[in-house]
Order: C-alpha cells, then structure tokens, then sequence
C-alpha cells in the first residue's frame, strides 16, 4: 500500500444545533483518486470547507502528510499543497486567463517589492519562469488558444478545466473538486474523466472527488465514501459501494 | 452616600439620556443594515434636518403667539417627523434605490456623497451658525446632599426618557406584529425569496427608510430641546455615533441598538466626567474599533456565516 | 400618461415638503429669541421653479428618455490620449509631457504656478488613495490622517531637531506607511463598508489628537515657521541663515520671490512622477494583479493561497504612504499647518477625485485633481455651492458612470508565442 496522504479522523462541524458533518473519517493515499458521495446537503461541501481551512471543524484531527492542519488558516492550507475547487466556478472573470495561471502562482513569485519596481533580473527571470508553468498547464487542459482571453468569456466547460488547472499551477499534492462535473455535457464529461486519471497517472497527485455522476465516480475512483446526513454511511472500492444495501436505501428509499 | 457616588450617579443620568438619543438614530441604521446590507452615511443628515425641522416649527409657533407647550411640542414632532421621513425615503429612492445590486462600494459612496449633500444645503439654506433656542422645558428633581453634591434629573432628561421608551415599545410591537413588519423581517431574512413570493421589497426597504429617518427625526427634536442648539454639522458626528451604538450591540438587531446607545452614552459621559472631555470621542470610536476586531457582530447580533 | 400624472403630481408634493420648511422659512436669533423669516420672494419664485421642473420632468419622461435615447453619447474613452493606443509615439508624448512640466512655469504667473502646485498635491493624494480604492478595493475613509501625520512628521522633525526637507520626505514616508500598517493589520479583515467607518474614526482621532496635544502639536493654533526645502543646501530666501548660501547669490542672479515658488513646483512634479512610476510598476507586479483578484473573488484568492491580510494591507500602507509624502510636501510648501487642514472634509474631496477619475484610472485620477482645484478658482462666486456640488458629483456618478469618466483597465499581461 502505497503512502497515506491525508488521514481524516472524527470530523464533527456543528453549526448551533445543527450537526452538519459527524465523525467522519477518510483515507487517501498517495497517487489515488478518492470519492465522497451522498444524496444533497449530506455534508460533503461542508467536509471539503473543513479540510481547506474555510471553516474551522468542532471536533476531529485532519492530518495532512503527517502534519495535523485543523484549524490552520485556508491560505496556510492550500500553500501545504491541499488546494480546492468550488461548486460554482471561481474565476477571476475579468482577469485573462493567463493572469488567473498567474494569481494562482502568487507565492511562487512573492520576491520583494523593490525587485519589481526595478524589475531587476531575478524577477524577470521568476516572471517568465511563471509564465512558462502557465502555459504548460493550459495546455494540458486543452486551453492554450484561449490565454489571452477574458475568463468570463470562456464557455462553461472550459471555466471548470481552468479552475483545475490554476489549481495545479500552485503544485498541490492533492486536489479537492467539488462537483467538477456538473453542468457538463457527456463529451466534457468525458475530458474530464480522462484528465482526472491523467493527474493521477501523470502527475501523481490525489484527487479528492465530490461527485453525483455516478458514471464518473465508479469510473475512476480507487475507493469511495457515502455520507449521508452528515454522517459516514459506508466506504470501499466501487464494486462494495454499489451493492451495498444501506447505500442503495440511501438514494432509492426505502422499498 | 458619599460625594463620589453621587457624582457617578449623576453621570449616569447624563450618559443615559444621551445614549436613549444615540438609540433612537442607531435604530435607523442597524434597520437599514439588517434589510439591505449597506451603511446609510447620510442618516445622521435626516436627524439634523429634524431637528431644524423642529426648531422651525417651536419658533413659528412661538412666534405666533401660541402659548400652549405640550401642543406647541407635538405639532413639532409630528411635522419633523413627517418630513424628516419624506427626506429619508427620498434620499432612498434617489440615492440607493437605482443602485441596487451593484458593488457593495457603490451605494456607500453614493451615501456619502448624499451626506455632504444634505450637509451643505442645510449651510446653503439655512447657515452655518448656530442656531439658539432658548430651554423650553425647565425644573426637575434634585437630591442627595446640598453640602457634598446634588444630583439633579431635569423633566428634560425624563421627557427623553418616557419617549425613548414609548418610541421603541411601539417599534418593537409594529414590527412583530403588523404586516409591514413581517415583511421587513422576512426581507432581511432572504430578499430574493420574499421578492418572489409577491412582497413588494422596494417598498419594504423604503419603509424601513421612513421609519428610520421618523425615530431620528424624533431625536433631533429630543436632543435640540436638551442642548438647545444645533447647526448644520451636528448630524455627521451624531450619525457617527449612532452606527457605533448600532455596531456596539450587534448591527441588525433593535433590542442591540437600544442596548449599544444606552452603553455608548454612559461610556462617554463617564469618560468627560473623569478625563479631559475632548476625548469623549476618541473613546467612542476607539470602542468601535475594538468591538469590531473582537466581536464583529456585536453584544447581541448573530455570528455572520460566510457562505463558500 | 395617467400614470405619468399621477407620479408627477406625487413627486411635486414631495418635492414641496422637502423645501417649504428647510429653504421656505429661515431660523434666526433675535436677542436671545429664535425667530422665523420667510424666505424672500425671489427664493419662493425658485422653489416653485423647482417644483414645477420636478411635476413636469416626470410628466413627460417616457418623451424626456426617448429624446434623449436620439443623443449620441460622447465616448470618454477616445477622450484618452493616442499615447494608449499607439505604443510607439508613447515614449516620445511622455518626454514632451514631462519637458512641457518642467518648462511652462518659467513662463507664467506666479500665481499660476502656485495653483499648479497645490494641484500636484491633489494629484498625489488622489493617486495614493487610488491605490487604496481604486486598485484594492478598499475604502479609506480617514485616508487625510495620513496626510496629516505626514505634515505634522515634518513640522515637528523640522522644528525640534531641525532635519531638513529632503531628510524628512521618506521619514515622513515611512512614518505614515507605520501608521497605516498598524491600523490596517487589525481592521483589513473587517468587511468593506466596516472599514470605512473604522477609517473615518481613525481620521477623527488623530485631528482630536492633534488639536488637543497642545504641548507637542501647538493645538488648534498649529505649527507656524516650517523651513522650506533646499536646493543642495541653498535656501530660496533673500538672506540665508548661517552658514548657508541663498540660491540667487549661488546661481549670480537677482532675487527673485518667484524662484521659490518654481523651485516648489519643481519639487512637486518629481514626486507626481516619482510616485506614478511606482504605481505603474506595482500594476505590473504579482501584487498588483493580486489587489485585482481579492477584488474580483476573495474565497477563490484564499483558496489559492494568498494572504488577502497581507495583500489588503500592501495596498493601504503604499497609499498611506503616498498621503505621508503629499503630506511632508504640503507642510514644506505652506510652511504652516493645523488640524483645520486635515478635516473629514478633505478626505471627501480626495475620494471625490478619485470616483470622478475613475477608480483605478491613473490618467482619470489626474484629470479629476485638475478639474478639482482649478474649478473652484475659476468660479469664485460659486465657491459656497463647492461642497454641495461635490456631493451631488458623487451620488450623481455612481448612480450613471460608477466606473468614473475615464475607466482603465490594469496593464493585462500577454502570453507571446
């Protein structure tokens, strides 16, 4: 078994009274792509927010390559190499898109003030080092001939590879995505199965999924966890998932 | 009791008759807040022009030889409320109204722009002096001990007390019971949703304007009486204090605006009672700032929840 | 048109309770009485007048707003100068430019020249709170109290331990870029309409500060005899002071009152140009595409591991900074200042220029500084509706040009293949 990544342990968010997320635990390990599943408002975003840094959770440890990270503020998350997507695409839609590569590469060019200013030789040579990493990721995700373009003018499907790929610009070691494929269509769907496992295979990164295409999950996950009602309901491989009878309760009903 | 104590007391009555004046304004501004989500800077203009409105009034009638306080009085607040009340709701619809939906930073620019406006057509209309009315209500209570420090309540001071109390007392129970009220509180609650289920929300946000800019308008006829002077520039400094009073207990709330207003006021009276009284208002805003840093939303407000 | 009607008589009405009392009827003292005076005919004759536009702007709107739909509007953006447009003649308008700067006082009025440098002053202040609004979004309501502690910086630096000018301009910097930082650390993470009130308290403070410290401030009454800057150690006055040598006996020409004031000017186009190269530069850098992205979505920036403190307060420390060097100047220039210069007031004419300008627009803002001191020299008589005017200004541009007359967009890089 290869090494564990990111080690979930009794994960409790209580809002007031509401007990969104309780006691959830989750597993990844290096190199694997990981699913969380459940019917709406089971608590899976607000797991994603608890792990990024967005909410601080009331109880359980998120321990991220051996370091506990709850409670770590979202921006010293996401520079330890755990960075997110959003359900509802996050551009900076005035911005090109070669400039959203580059604000997403911020603290790999925080040289100092007076570098810029005078534009002195390192900083162009970061400058363009950063340019360079923009471009390779944009090809990746098929965006090249789009880099000067505004981001808001890009088509749906291509916002959502953007946002996957000024995540990766940042170097993450595991990426979460909320949703990625909803709003796509079967073809974009398709693209970004394949670049899912590409990222994976490729790149080796993790890949933390909140999915409800089914089709999508069970094609690519290497493990899967179903919570419902904010609670863990059941885990495994696809095949254990799918026969299991309390998931089956879960999203057919009772029969 | 001893003299200290007495002249902690007295303070005490100044600070709250004050901050009972700081309530009344702040309730327009933690409305407006909890409804639209915007800082309405000119509110402290509508209780200025209030209480010009109620100067005009006590003066004309003065003039025309009616002799009758209480009378004299009433027809003041009715008519300054009446149009400090247009003056809010047209401050709303030509201001913010056709902002709506823009930028956070837009519709408070625009309120600013709005209060130097109303600012300087007061100076235009007006002057910029100040203008005396001689004390209407005189007399009071005095006790304690003649030899060491007498404490002294005005009817003034009790006068601002009783329409303090009444003011909210009707606000609170319009508000949970009348059907405007309802409809403000679902407003501030969800505006799209209560949009969609067929409340006019324009008029609802003007309401809340109008009724607003009718409890400031009642302070600036309670405080011009208290002081007996006001000029076109006491409006900014007041509103300023008015949204620290609403910050203080909680923006949004109305039982926190009382709370925050009566606090404010005792704090600053105690902080002129004891230090240099110049500096009342660095410690007021000074108050402000640390609530904001440690307790943004307030003594009674609700923790906002960022939505991600 | 019924309709029409009815909202016309309704604004009519409206308009009437607004005025009959507030402009209809004055207060005035008497002795110890307070008495009411109408207002004279000629100011019924404008209300009505007032009135009447108001009943018949609405009557007729829907034939108001289809006439005026036939007027082409004027497109500001051609306005900008071909410099935007064609890069090669760029260089070149930008030299003439500066050249023009530096030679047109030696052939104008005194007085010109002493109005063009208040106007550089406004310039820097605009530019500097640009920053602040216009780039990072931020509004800064108390931006004058960093003015103001750059004045006072090198009053006091000046008149207690006699630093020069030169010496006190980045001290002065510096000491403003303190204050903004220790202020912003804590209330950068407030919500945008917050932090304008915590700003505007702030500016109220230190004017309190500054009129009740008497000991250190001179009070209410200022700081008179502030030293004028040096050319290299030469002094602009008929007669220097020890050990110094005045600029007309250096230089072997007469004295002249008008060299001071050049001398002023010059100083003043430096830092403009001076503090737009730097803006330009920061525009350009990561962190100007930053303040642009924690505008544009501040979850997606944390997300992606930017500090938006530290960003935010990048931002409000140069422009507080900005505001301490304007404010050095400003003090080197009157050689007199008090907390009557540094009120709320100003602060509002200043975000004025930068709303008018265009937030965010460095040639808008320029403009609008222009357009804002030279004005109200040019129209005197106007002088008491300034103010009101400025307000009107305001409300009237967010409701129809929020983004300001001359709206920019920052320097957007390219990928070149």
């Amino acid at each position: 078994m290869s090494q564990l990544l990111l080690d979930v342990n009794g994960l409790t968010m209580r809002f007031g009274g509401l007990l969104a997320v309780n006691n959830v635990n989750l597993a990844v390990h290096n190199r694997q792509i990981v699913s969380i599943i459940g019917p709406n408002g089971a608590g899976k975003t607000t797991v994603f927010n608890c792990l990024s840094g967005f909410y601080i959770p009331s109880d359980g440890s998120v321990v991220f390559k051996g370091e506990q990270i709850a409670g770590l503020k979202d921006f010293r998350i996401s520079r330890k190499g755990l960075v997110r997507t959003f359900q509802h695409v996050r551009l900076f839609s005035n911005m090109t898109v070669i400039e959203n590569m580059l604000v997403a590469q911020h603290r790999h060019l925080d040289t100092n003030i007076a570098a810029g200013l005078f534009k002195t030789k390192r900083y162009r040579q970061l400058e363009q080092e950063a340019m360079d990493r923009a471009a390779y990721w944009l090809e990746q995700v098929d965006l090249l001939d789009f880099a000067n373009r505004e981001a808001g003018n890009l088509a749906y499907g291509q916002q959502r590879r953007l946002e996957i790929a000024r995540c990766m610009v940042t170097q993450p070691e595991l990426l979460l995505l909320d949703e990625p494929a909803a709003g796509l269509n079967p073809r974009e769907t398709k693209q970004l199965d394949e670049l899912i496992v590409q990222l994976r295979d490729e790149h080796e990164i993790s890949v933390l999924l909140i999915e409800h295409d089914m089709s999508l999950v069970m094609g690519i996950s290497d493990h899967i966890y179903v919570i419902a009602q904010g609670t863990p309901l059941a885990d495994g491989t696809p095949d254990d998932v799918k026969q299991n009878p309390d998931v089956i309760k879960a999203y057919l009903g009772e029969e | 009791m001893s003299e200290a104590l007495l002249y902690l007391l007295q303070q005490l009555i100044n600070g709250l008759t004050i901050g009972s004046t700081y309530a009344l304004i702040a309730i327009g501004y933690t409305m407006v807040y909890g409804i639209i989500g915007m800082i309405n800077f000119a509110h402290g203009e509508i209780y200025m022009i209030g209480s010009y409105i109620s100067f005009i009034v006590i003066a004309g009638l003065l003039g025309m030889g009616m002799v009758a306080l209480p009378v004299i009085l009433l027809i003041a607040l009715i008519v300054a409320v009446i149009i400090a009340s247009t003056y809010g709701w047209t401050v709303e619809r030509v201001a913010y109204r056709p902002l709506r939906g823009s930028n956070r930073l837009i519709p408070l620019i625009s309120a600013i722009g709005m209060s130097i406006f109303l600012q300087n057509y007061v100076v235009l209309s007006q002057s910029a002096r100040d203008v005396a009315l001689p004390p209407q209500i005189s007399g009071g209570w005095t006790f304690g001990d003649p030899q060491l420090f007498e404490v002294s309540l005005s009817y003034m001071q009790l006068l601002i007390w009783v329409a303090t109390f009444v003011c909210m007392t009707l606000l609170t129970l319009f508000i949970s019971r009348s059907r405007i009220g309802r409809a403000c509180r679902a407003c501030a609650e969800d505006r799209g949703m209560t949009n969609l289920l067929g409340i006019d929300t324009d008029r609802t946000i003007a309401m809340t304007f109008i009724i607003g800019a009718a409890l400031a308008a009642v302070a600036g006829l309670l405080l011009g009486l208290y002081y007996g002077v006001v000029n076109p520039f006491v409006g900014f400094i007041a509103g300023l204090k008015a949204f620290t009073a609403a910050v203080l207990g909680g923006i949004g709330s109305i039982p926190g605006a009382m709370l925050g207003g009566l606090i404010l006021g005792v704090t600053e009276a105690l902080t002129s009672a004891y230090f240099p009284s110049e500096y009342k208002d660095v410690v007021s805003f000074g108050l402000l700032v640390l609530i904001l840093l440690f307790r943004p939303s307030g003594l009674l407000g609700k923790p906002e929840v960022e939505k991600v | 048109m019924r309709q029409n009607l009815y909202s016309a008589v309704f604004a009519a009405g409206i308009t009437f309770v607004l005025t009959c009392l507030m402009i209809g009827v004055k207060l005035t003292s008497e002795g110890t009485q307070l008495k009411v005076v109408s207002a004279t005919e000629a100011q019924w004759g404008w209300i009505f007048a007032g009135i009447a536009l108001v009943f018949f702007s609405q009557l007729f709107r829907d034939q108001i707003s289809a006439a005026t739909a036939g007027i082409p509007r004027p497109k500001l953006a051609t306005l900008v100068p071909e410099q935007v447009r064609s890069p090669k003649l760029k260089p070149w308008l930008l030299a003439a430019l500066v050249v023009g700067l530096f030679v047109w006082p030696f052939m104008v009025s005194r007085g010109a020249v002493d109005l063009a440098t208040l106007t550089l002053i406004y310039v820097m202040l605009g530019l500097g709170l640009n920053i602040v609004v216009g780039l990072a979004g931020l509004l800064d309501l108390g931006y004058v109290a960093f003015y103001a502690i750059g004045a006072y910086s090198y009053a006091l630096l000046s008149s207690y331990f006699g630093l020069s000018f030169w010496a006190c301009l980045p001290i002065a910097a510096v000491l403003a870029a303190t204050f903004g930082f220790v202020l912003g650390f804590p209330v950068l993470r407030l919500r945008g309409d917050y932090l304008a009130i915590v700003t505007l308290g702030f500016g109220e403070i230190i004017r309190i500060l500054l009129n009740n410290w008497t000991a250190l401030t001179g009070g209410p009454n200022g700081i008179s005899g502030i030293e004028k800057p040096t050319l290299f150690g030469l002094e602009f006055s008929r007669r220097a002071s020890e050990g110094h040598v005045p600029f007309h006996e250096f230089m072997g020409i007469d004295y002249s009152s008008g060299h001071k004031v050049i001398f002023l000017y010059l100083i003043a186009v430096v830092l403009v140009i001076w503090v737009l190269f730097v803006i330009n530069r920061l525009m350009r850098m990561p962190l100007g595409r930053a303040w642009e992205a924690l505008r544009e979505d501040e979850i997606a920036c944390r997300s992606l591991g930017l500090n938006r403190t530290v960003i935010k307060l990048t931002a409000f420390t140069f422009g507080a900074s900005t505001a301490g060097f304007a404010g050095c100047f400003f003090a080197a220039r009157q050689g007199f200042i008090s907390p009557e210069s540094f009120v709320f007031i100003e602060s509002a004419i200043i975000l004025a220029i930068v709303v008018l300008g265009g937030m965010g627009s460095q040639f808008g803002v320029i403009l609008a500084a222009i357009v804002m001191t030279i004005l109200p020299e040019f129209a005197r008589e106007f002088s008491e509706y300034r103010m009101l005017l400025f307000g009107l200004l305001m409300v009237l541009m967010m409701r129809w040009r929020p983004q300001g007359l001359l709206p920019s967009k920052r320097p957007h890089m390219e990928l070149k293949r």
